[in-house]
């Protein structure tokens, strides 16, 4: 009996010993990960950096400036693009009372957002650059919009419904109309939760790639002309880590440092709001 | 019309047409995709996905080279990373709920998922791969480095958080009284968590995985750089190989011939029914055997 018992406990010792190792282990390659791009990245940054072009093979000093005003271009068109059928969306997703056809909206957006980002791509292209005869910046960022379109509705629906009924019937109990009650009431309720939504939607597509390999292409100058192909952080990392030069390899971890330090942002910003502004009820 | 709203008719027609965007979205990319690849799914037919050659030249275009690649991948590193996040989904939903070392390891798996898959090919190219040639002149094969070990690899740091996450909050739902219980006939922690806790979340850790399996299919740009993009099916996991997503990556911007390009975008219409059922099933599983999520 009592050898037993030291059995079970001795198994349960082992059990928990592995589990803590394992989970511990599991920290590495995000150490190495982080500790690659600060080392490697980090001496790559010099204010030139941020704002010279990329320079030829074999001169140093470039930098990745049309990268960065492309990726900003990319992703506010993308915005713009996605919020406001987003919003609209996740209000129907919220309100609108059960029916064959909200069952067939609800399919369709876990389809588009498990759509694999190269699919877009390709739909994209299809769509955009073979009907306006180019690769461009506008066929970039509507593969963006496209997939941050389901993610902005998913988390307004989800912000929408975990505001209580009370507040809404108080509001029509005044004589407030529908629509009033929804856009003055309800969405300034849960607006931290939908800029929180939005903003790791943005955090989200800002690293994509493959949705801007052949839409927006890419750009060794500096543009802004959203007809015309751009760069972007991304596809310059793919571009330039695909190189056989060295100097171009530092570029594109520097601008991986960069991406990272962008996503991170986006990401903190959220959670900061998201705990700031909580309403609770 | 039937009233969807109890309210006024414009704001009602305004949201109900964004649902109607999102439906027409979704049904225009499958009929695009469908008619672009019908030329190449007439020519080859089932040959599309069992045949073996893929070469532009001699205008050969058989999928299953990409197909086996795809499948290679995503379950080596579904097979690596498993374990793995069952680990972490313990630690953090039971082991160590609260305090500084959950704070930690949680932080850590979020920034892990943060991270941008082309940020994990480029690390995995310049880090990884001359770790992996060692290893492979260790063992006495051809080192490439590049090829299926090492974009699994790849893909299983990437997928532990998404296995992770979910399975951490299903076991953290387990209910305290039935715990309670065990313990109190004298169970131990492992047996509370062996007979207990992962019987009531397996249907959760099942749909973590289905969602981590999707994500993996569908990867990209982590995968086309370290895979070694080779058109011939690999005879080993350390061989060279190609997934259909870089596949479609590496050569669309190449195709020129519409048969070619039609070929790519029929590979594009194949993953993207794969992975639409995959994560159709592990969301289904969410909603039908976990009542309490969301």
């Amino acid at each position: 009996m009592d050898k037993k018992l030291k059995h079970r406990k001795i198994k349960d010792n082992i059990f928990t010993a592995v589990i803590v190792i394992i989970t511990m282990l599991s920290t590495v390659p995000l150490v190495l990960i982080l500790y690659y791009l600060a080392k490697m990245g980090i001496s790559s940054i010099s204010w030139e950096f941020f704002v010279n072009l990329p320079s030829p093979p074999g001169e140093i000093g470039g930098g990745i400036s049309n990268a960065i005003v492309g990726t900003i271009i990319l992703i506010g068109l993308a915005m713009i693009i996605s919020i406001p059928p987003g919003i609209l969306l996740g209000i129907y997703l919220a309100e609108a009372k059960y029916s064959k056809f909200i069952g067939l909206v609800r399919f369709s957006v876990e389809i588009l957002q498990a759509t694999p980002s190269i699919v877009i791509g390709i739909i994209a292209y299809l769509w955009i650059v073979t009907t306006l005869g180019g690769f461009s910046a506008i066929s970039g960022s509507i593969a963006l919009g496209l997939m941050m379109f389901p993610l902005v509705a998913k988390s307004t629906e989800e912000t929408l419904k975990m505001v209580p009924n009370s507040i809404k019937e108080a509001s029509f109990a005044l004589g407030v109309p529908y629509y009033k009650t929804i856009l003055k009431v309800v969405l300034p309720t849960g607006l931290s939760g939908i800029i929180n939504g939005i903003l790791l939607a943005v955090a989200r597509v800002t690293g994509e790639t493959a949705p801007l390999l052949f839409t927006a292409f890419g750009n060794p100058f500096m543009s802004t002309d959203i007809t015309k192909p751009i760069n972007s952080l991304p596809l310059l990392i793919f571009n330039y880590a695909g190189s056989p030069y060295k100097e171009w390899h530092e570029l594109a971890w520097g601008a991986s440092f960069v991406l990272v330090i962008m996503v991170l942002l986006f990401n903190i910003s959220a959670k900061t709001i998201a705990k700031k502004w909580k309403i609770k009820y | 019309m039937n009233k969807i709203f109890n309210g006024d008719n414009n704001f009602q027609i305004i949201t109900l047409f964004s649902g109607l965007l999102i439906l027409t979205i979704v049904i225009g990319i499958f009929i695009t995709l469908f008619v672009n690849s019908y030329e190449v799914l007439h020519t080859f037919g089932l040959d599309f996905i069992i045949g073996t050659d893929w070469n532009p030249v001699t205008q050969e275009f058989n999928a299953f080279p990409f197909l086996l690649g795809t499948l290679l991948t995503s379950f080596i590193a579904l097979f690596i990373a498993f374990p793995i996040s069952l680990s972490i989904a313990i630690f953090l939903g039971e082991l160590s709920k609260d305090g500084m070392l959950n704070t930690l390891i949680n932080g850590a798996v979020e920034l892990l998922a943060g991270i941008p898959s082309i940020i994990y090919g480029f690390w995995g190219l310049f880090v990884l791969t001359p770790l992996v040639r060692e290893l492979q002149l260790l063992i006495d094969i051809p080192p490439y480095g590049v090829g299926i070990f090492t974009a699994s690899i790849v893909l299983s740091i990437m997928i532990i958080p998404y296995a992770a996450s979910l399975s951490r909050e299903v076991i953290s739902m387990s209910p305290n009284e039935i715990k309670e219980a065990g313990y109190a006939l004298g169970a131990t922690r492992f047996e509370v968590i062996k007979s207990i806790i992962l019987p009531f979340s397996g249907s959760g850790i099942i749909a973590g995985v289905l969602l981590a399996l999707g994500r993996a299919l569908g990867e990209t740009m982590a995968v086309t750089m370290v895979i070694g993009n080779s058109h011939i099916i690999p005879d080993n996991i350390f061989s060279p190989g190609n997934t259909m997503a870089s596949l479609i990556a590496n050569e669309f911007t190449e195709a020129t011939e519409e048969i070619y390009l039609s070929s790519l975008i029929a590979i594009g219409l194949v993953l993207l029914i794969v992975t639409a059922i995959v994560n159709v099933t592990g969301k289904y599983i969410i909603k039908k055997f976990i009542p309490n999520m969301n």
